[in-house]
C-alpha cells in the first residue's frame, strides 16, 4: 500500500466493552496500479479553437500538476480576451453557416460518433483524468467515462425529436452557448455541457477548470477525429478571467455556470441587462437522513458513497447527516467502522477508495473548516488509515456533537468531511434539513414507502435519493433549488435550457428571445 | 479476549433489521474491484486453500472415493513448498469412519453433515440421532440444515429450538447451521434465519448445501457477515462463516476474502472462523499459484484431480 | 500404360455452352436462404420452398416456405426472449439498435446488390439503404426517451403518489410491408423491440431476400436470440396463424387488403389481441418513423403508493 506514517491502530472496545473489529492489519493489498503505459499526452497543449489547435495569443502556458504527486503534467494555454473572441467568432460562424443548417438527423450523427469514440477510448481517458484531478481510478474508470459516454448518447437522440419535447411549441436553437465547468468531474461536466448544446443546435464555447484541463482538451482530440464541422465546439482554456470574458462577451446568446455559489452570483449579475440565457449549477449542503427504520448497514453504505466518494468534492455531496437518535450509537459505530476499510491513496491504485485533494488550496480550505469545527466544539473522528508523504491528501473525516449553527454544518467544505447531527420527529428533521440556504439534493433511508415519499415532498432540493445516494443517469434531471442554482441538466428537462420555446413581446411589440 | 455476555438477551426474531437488496448488491460488487496482486494475491491464495472444506456428498460416494479425498486434503500439490493443507473434509455421517481413518492425526477436520442433509425433512428426534451418530463416528464439526418449511411458515421458535438442541447433541463438535438461502429467497429473511442460529448457539453459518441453486453468493454472504458483525457487537461472541457452492475460481475467493476482510477484520482471516465449502475451488488455487511462481498460464493436465 | 486417346465430343462446340466457362475462373458458393428463429437460422421444418423471382422472370433463390409449425416455434423463442429482453435497460437497447445502425452500414454493399437483383434501380436503392440505417438511429434515440414522453406523473385527489408508465406489451407477430421491403421490414421491427418487445416478422413474399440478410445482420448485432425473429412465406397461408396464436399479444398488417385486415382483427379477438394495421404508408419517407408507433405495442401501467403527511404544515400526528 501507500507508505507514510501509520497511526496508532485502534483497539479500543465500544461503549458495550466488546472490543472493536480491526481492519486496515493483517491482509494487506499490495499496490495495483493502472497502467499507463498506453495513454498518449503532449507536453503542451494550445487552445481548440474552429477545428484546430492554436497557440494562445498571449503566448502564455501555465502548469496542469497531478495533486497526487505535485508534478507537472503538461503546459496548458492561456486565453486572454482576444483568444476568447476568435473561439466565439469560430462559434457564431459555424453557427450561423452550418450547423444551423444542418437537418438534425445528421447532427444527431456526429454526437452519436462522439459517444462511441470516448467508449473506444475509455482508459485512456480515465487515467488522464485521475491523473489531473486526482480522483481514484476506479470512479474515473466505473462512473466518470461511462456517464460521459453515455450523456452524449443519449442527447444525440433528442437532436432530430425537439418537436416531441416541448408540448404546443417548435423549439429552436440560442446560437452560441458560453460554458464553464469545474474541477470535480472534468469529463463528465463537459458532456453535461456539450452534449444538450450540440444535440439542441447551438455551438459552445467551453472553459474547463485550470486545475484539470486535460479531458476537455483529449475530448477536442476526438471532436477532431469525429469529423464535427469546425468551430462548432471551441475549448479555451485558462484562469477565471477567461471565464469572466466568455461572459462578458457580447456575442454569446446563453450561459452555463457550474461552480461555487459565490461565482455563480457573480455571474448571475454581470449578465443581468443582456439577453443572454443563463443556468447555474452551484454548491450544496446536502441533508442525508437516516431514520430508525432504515437498512441501515445500507443507509451507512449511502452515508459513505455520499460525502467520501470523489474526495467529497461533489456539489450534492450528503454532508450533513442526520442520524434518528434512537439508532444513533449503532449508525455511528456502524460508520466508524467503515471508515476504517477506506484506503486513501495514489489515485492510480485500483484499490484507493480516496484519491487526492484536487488542489492546495482545496486542501488548505479543507484543513481550516476541520479546525473551525474543532474549534466550534465539535467531536472529531477520523480514520487510522496511513496517507502518502507527498501530494494533498485528507483522511475521512466526520464530527459529532454538531448543532445547526455551527460553521460546518452550514458551509460547504467540499471534502470528505462529515458533520453528524441527531434527531428525533419527522417535522424537527423536515425543518432542519431545509434551514440552508441551499437547496441542491437531500437523501432519505427508511423501509417506509409512504414515509419516503412524505419526505421527497417536503425536501426542498433539486434531488432527492431514497435508499441510494450519489446515483446519475443521462435521462434524469440534475439541479438545484434556491441558492444551489436553476436550470435542470439531464433528461427531458434539460433540453429547455439550449432552446428558445417561449416568446415574449415588448412593450413596443418587439419580439425577443 | 473478547468479552462474552453472560446473558444474552435474544430478540423477537419478527422484527429482525431490514436489508436493501439493491444496496447490498453494490456493497458487494464494490469488493469486486479490488485488485490483488503478487504478494497479497499469493498470501490470499494460501489463505484460501487453508479454510477449503473438501467436500465429497453424493449418494454415490464410497469408501474409496472418500479414502482418495482425504489424501488429496494432506496433498494438494506435493511439488510446491509450504502449502498448507485444507481445513477439513465434508462427508455424509456413513463416511465418517473411514475419513478418520485415512487422516490419521493430520490437522484436517472432519466435518459430517446430518440432521437428514440436504432437505432436513425429518422429525426432530431423527435429526438428533444423525448428529450423535456423526459425533460419536469422530466427527470434529457437525453441518446441520435448518428446516425451511418450518421457517417459510414463520414458526421461529421452532427453528430456534431445533438448531438449540442439535447444538447440545454436539457436545464437543462445532456446529454449523446452514440456511440453504437459495430456498429463503430474500435477504430479509437470510437475515432473519441468521440471527436465529446465532442466538441458538450456531459456532458458523453457512449459506448452502450446495444441492440448490442459487447456492452462495456475494450480496448473501455479505448480509450474514454483517449479521455476524452485529451479534458480535451485541454480545462479544465470535461466529464463523461458511459460504458454500458455487465458488469454484480462484478471482472468486479472493473477493470473498476481500469481503470478509472489510466487514469482520483480521480475527476472522483464519480458517477458525472462516470456511469455503468448494470441491473444484482447490486446483484453481494450485494453479494460480504456480502461474504466480512461475510467470506461466497452467492446464488442467497437471493437477491431480480428486 | 497406354497412350490416353483424346476422344472428341459428338456435340458441337456451339451447341453446347462449355465455351462460356473458363475452366480456370473461381466458381462462387451460392447463399442458402434458410429462416431466422431464437438466434439460429434452421430451414422450415416443412422442407417447402418456393422460388423468388424478379420481375424479368429470373430464378433469385430457393426461399424456405415457413410452415405454422416455424411461427409456433418462432412465438416460443419470442416468449422465452421476453423476460430478458424487456428487463434490459432502456439505454442497453438503444446501445445494441444504434450496433445494427453499425453493422448494416458495414454490410451496404450486399443489400445494395440483392435489392438491385430484387428490381430496384440503384438509385433507389442507395436510398433506401441509407434510410433504412438512419432509421435504426432514429429508434436507437427512442429508447430511452419514449418513456419520458408518454408517461405520467398523475396529480390525484387523495394523498398518494400516482405515476404511470409504458411497458412492453409482449410477442408482436408482424407481417412486414411486401414492396420497400428492406425498409418496410427496418420500420416494422425497430419500434417493436426499441420498445422492448419481441417478435415474429413474415418478409415480404415477393422480395424475400433481404430480410434473410438483415436477420444475419441483427444476429451479429449483439441482439439476443429470439428477439427478433425472421420467417419467409405466404401470407396467405400464414396470417391466420399470426392472428389466433393464444400466446401472441398484438398483431401488426402492414398491407392494403382490408379483407385480411378483417380476418385477422376477428381472429385475434380470440385472446383480445392489440391489433395494428399500418395502411399506404410511405416508408422512405419522414412519415415511417415515429414515436407513436412504439406506443402502439405499449401498455400503460398506474401505480399508486401513499403519502403520509407527518411533518406538514399544521401537521397534526
Amino acid at each position: 500500500m501507500s507508505t507514510g506514517t501509520k497511526k496508532n491502530k485502534k483497539t479500543s472496545s465500544n461503549s458495550n466493552g466488546v472490543p472493536k473489529l480491526k481492519f486496515n492489519s493483517g491482509w494487506e493489498y499490495a499496490p495495483a496500479p493502472e497502467s499507463q503505459s498506453h495513454i498518449q499526452l503532449k507536453e503542451r497543449y494550445d487552445l481548440f479553437i474552429n477545428g484546430k489547435f492554436v497557440k494562445p495569443s498571449s503566448g502564455n502556458y501555465f502548469d496542469t500538476i497531478n495533486p497526487a504527486t505535485e508534478e507537472r503534467i503538461a503546459e496548458i494555454a492561456e486565453a486572454n480576451a482576444g483568444d476568447v473572441d476568435k473561439a466565439v467568432s469560430a462559434a457564431r460562424n459555424a453557427y450561423e453557416r452550418v450547423w444551423k443548417k444542418m437537418p438534425a438527423a445528421e447532427r444527431a450523427k456526429y454526437i452519436f460518433r462522439i459517444s462511441r469514440m470516448i467508449q473506444e477510448r475509455a482508459r485512456e481517458f480515465a487515467v488522464i483524468e485521475s491523473i489531473d484531478g486526482g480522483k481514484t481510478i476506479r470512479e474515473s474508470r466505473d462512473v466518470d467515462v461511462p456517464l460521459a459516454a453515455n450523456h452524449f448518447f443519449y442527447y444525440a437522440g433528442w437532436a432530430d425529436k425537439l418537436d416531441y419535447a416541448m408540448p404546443g411549441r417548435i423549439p429552436s436553437s440560442l446560437g452560441v452557448a458560453g460554458q464553464i465547468i469545474p474541477w470535480n468531474f472534468p469529463l463528465l461536466m463537459a458532456a453535461w455541457k456539450i452534449a444538450p448544446a450540440l444535440a439542441t443546435g447551438n455551438t459552445v464555447v467551453l472553459k474547463p477548470a485550470e486545475t484539470t484541463p486535460l479531458t476537455a482538451l483529449k475530448l477536442a482530440e476526438i471532436i477532431q477525429e469525429s469529423g464535427l464541422p469546425e468551430g462548432v465546439v471551441n475549448i479555451v482554456t485558462g484562469f477565471g478571467q477567461t471565464g469572466a470574458d466568455i461572459v462578458n462577451h457580447p456575442d454569446v446568446d446563453k450561459i452555463a455556470f457550474t461552480g461555487s455559489t459565490e461565482v455563480g452570483k457573480i455571474i448571475q449579475k454581470a449578465v443581468a441587462g443582456s439577453n443572454k440565457k443563463i443556468t447555474l449549477e452551484l454548491g450544496g449542503k446536502a441533508a442525508n437522513i437516516i431514520f430508525d427504520d432504515a437498512p441501515l448497514d445500507q443507509a451507512v453504505e449511502g452515508v459513505i458513497n455520499g460525502i467520501y466518494f470523489n474526495q467529497g468534492h461533489v456539489c450534492c455531496a450528503g454532508s450533513r447527516l442526520f442520524v434518528q437518535e434512537s439508532v444513533y450509537n449503532i449508525v455511528l459505530r456502524k460508520l466508524k467502522d467503515r471508515i476504517e476499510t477506506l484506503i486513501v491513496g495514489d489515485p492510480l491504485d485500483k484499490n484507493t477508495d480516496i484519491g487526492a485533494i484536487n488542489s492546495k488550496t482545496q486542501l488548505d480550505t479543507i484543513n481550516r473548516y476541520i479546525n473551525i469545527g474543532k474549534k466550534e466544539g465539535a467531536d472529531m473522528y477520523q480514520s487510522s488509515c496511513p496517507i502518502p508523504g507527498k501530494g494533498f491528501f485528507c483522511r475521512p473525516t466526520l464530527f459529532t456533537n454538531v448543532a445547526q449553527s455551527n460553521r460546518i454544518a452550514q458551509e460547504e467544505i467540499f471534502g470528505p468531511v462529515l458533520a453528524v447531527q441527531t434527531f428525533r420527529t419527522d417535522e424537527e428533521v423536515i425543518e432542519k434539513a431545509n434551514n440552508t440556504p441551499y437547496g441542491l439534493s437531500a437523501g432519505v433511508w427508511t423501509d417506509k414507502g409512504s414515509k419516503i415519499f412524505n419526505l421527497t415532498t417536503k425536501m426542498r432540493a433539486g434531488v432527492v435519493w431514497a435508499n441510494t445516494y450519489n446515483k446519475f443517469d443521462p435521462t434524469s434531471p440534475f439541479g438545484g433549488y434556491k441558492e444551489s442554482g436553476f436550470g435542470r441538466e439531464g433528461g427531458l428537462h434539460g433540453l429547455s435550457g439550449y432552446l428558445k420555446v417561449k416568446t415574449f413581446t415588448s412593450k413596443k411589440g418587439k419580439t425577443l428571445r | 479476549m473478547p468479552l462474552v455476555k453472560e446473558r444474552i438477551v435474544v430478540p423477537d426474531f419478527r422484527f429482525s433489521p431490514r436489508v436493501d437488496q439493491v444496496g447490498i448488491e453494490e456493497r458487494a460488487s464494490r469488493f469486486t474491484k479490488r485488485s490483488i496482486k503478487k504478494e497479497s494475491k499469493v498470501e490470499g491464495l494460501k489463505l484460501v486453500l487453508s479454510m477449503i472444506d473438501l467436500t465429497t456428498l453424493e449418494g454415490k460416494d464410497t469408501a474409496g472415493k472418500v479414502k482418495q479425498l482425504c489424501y488429496k486434503a494432506k496433498h494438494l500439490l506435493d511439488t510446491y513448498e509450504g502449502l498448507p493443507t485444507v481445513a477439513a473434509v465434508c462427508v455424509y455421517p456413513s463416511m465418517v469412519r473411514i475419513a478418520k481413518k485415512s487422516l490419521g492425526d493430520s490437522a484436517v477436520k472432519i466435518a459430517s453433515v446430518a440432521t437428514a442433509f440436504p432437505s432436513g425433512q425429518a422429525p426432530s428426534k431423527v435429526k438428533i440421532e444423525d448428529t450423535k451418530f456423526a459425533v460419536s463416528e469422530g466427527a470434529d464439526e457437525v453441518d446441520m440444515v435448518i428446516s425451511r418449511g418450518k421457517f417459510l411458515a414463520g414458526e421461529y421458535n421452532f427453528v430456534f429450538d431445533e438448531i438449540a438442541s442439535i447444538k447440545e447433541a454436539c457436545g464437543e463438535a462445532r456446529l454449523k447451521v446452514i440456511l440453504e438461502t437459495g430456498e429463503l429467497s430474500t435477504f430479509d429473511k437470510v437475515r432473519r434465519a441468521s440471527d436465529i442460529a446465532m442466538y441458538a448457539g450456531a459456532d458458523f453459518i453457512k449459506t448452502s448445501t450446495g444441492k440448490v441453486q442459487p447456492a452462495a453468493t456475494m450480496p448473501v454472504t455479505l448480509v450474514m457477515l454483517e449479521a455476524i458483525r452485529d451479534y458480535y457487537y451485541r454480545t462479544g461472541k465470535m461466529v464463523g462463516m461458511k459460504p458454500a457452492g458455487g465458488i469454484s475460481k480462484s478471482k472468486l475467493a479472493l473477493h470473498y476474502l476481500v469481503m470478509l476482510n472489510e466487514v469482520l477484520g483480521e480475527d476472522w482471516m483464519n480458517n477458525h472462523w472462516f470456511r469455503f465449502g468448494a470441491s473444484s475451488l482447490a486446483n484453481d488455487v494450485l494453479m494460480q499459484l504456480v502461474k504466480e511462481q512461475t510467470g506461466i498460464y497452467q492446464s488442467g493436465d497437471y493437477f491431480p484431480m480428486d | 500404360m497406354s497412350k490416353t486417346v483424346e476422344k472428341k465430343s459428338k456435340l458441337s462446340i456451339s451447341e453446347n455452352g462449355l465455351e462460356k466457362i473458363s475452366p480456370k475462373k473461381r466458381l462462387e458458393v451460392l447463399k442458402t436462404y434458410k429462416i431466422y428463429i431464437g438466434g439460429q437460422f434452421p430451414r422450415t421444418e416443412s422442407g417447402r420452398y418456393y422460388i423468388a423471382t424478379n420481375s424479368k422472370g429470373d430464378q433469385l433463390a430457393n426461399v424456405c416456405l415457413s410452415s405454422r409449425k416455424d411461427f409456433r416455434d418462432a412465438v416460443v423463442a419470442a416468449r422465452n426472449a421476453f423476460k430478458g429482453w424487456s428487463a434490459r435497460a432502456a439505454f442497453n437497447r438503444g446501445q445494441i439498435l444504434y450496433r445494427i445502425a453499425e453493422l448494416l452500414e458495414g454490410r451496404k454493399a450486399q443489400f445494395l446488390e440483392e435489392l438491385i437483383k430484387q428490381d430496384v434501380s440503384k438509385t433507389q436503392a442507395q436510398k433506401e439503404v441509407a434510410v433504412a440505417i438512419d432509421r435504426l438511429i432514429y429508434y436507437a434515440g427512442w429508447c430511452d426517451k419514449y418513456q419520458q414522453i408518454f408517461g405520467t406523473v398523475n396529480p390525484v385527489a387523495s394523498s398518494h403518489f400516482n405515476f404511470s408508465v409504458p411497458e412492453p406489451t409482449g410477442v408482436v407477430a408482424a407481417i412486414a410491408p411486401q414492396e420497400n421491403a428492406l425498409i418496410g421490414l427496418v420500420s416494422t421491427i425497430s419500434p417493436i423491440i426499441a420498445g422492448g418487445n419481441t417478435c415474429v416478422i413474415l418478409a415480404s413474399e415477393t422480395k424475400p431476400l433481404c430480410a434473410v440478410s438483415f436477420a444475419e445482420v441483427i444476429n451479429s448485432s449483439d441482439v439476443p436470440g429470439g428477439v427478433v425473429n425472421i420467417l419467409t412465406g405466404k401470407p396467405s397461408e400464414l396470417f391466420s396463424q399470426f392472428a389466433s396464436h393464444m400466446d401472441v399479444n398484438a398483431v401488426v398488417y402492414c398491407g392494403n387488403d382490408e379483407l385480411i385486415e378483417k380476418e385477422i382483427q376477428q381472429k385475434a379477438a380470440g385472446s383480445v389481441k392489440r391489433v395494428f394495421t399500418y395502411r399506404d404508408v410511405n416508408w422512405l419517407s419522414e412519415k415511417g418513423q415515429s414515436p407513436y408507433y412504439i406506443l402502439d405495442l405499449q401498455e400503460i401501467k398506474t401505480t399508486w403508493h401513499p403519502i403520509e403527511n407527518i411533518g406538514g404544515a399544521g401537521g397534526g400526528y
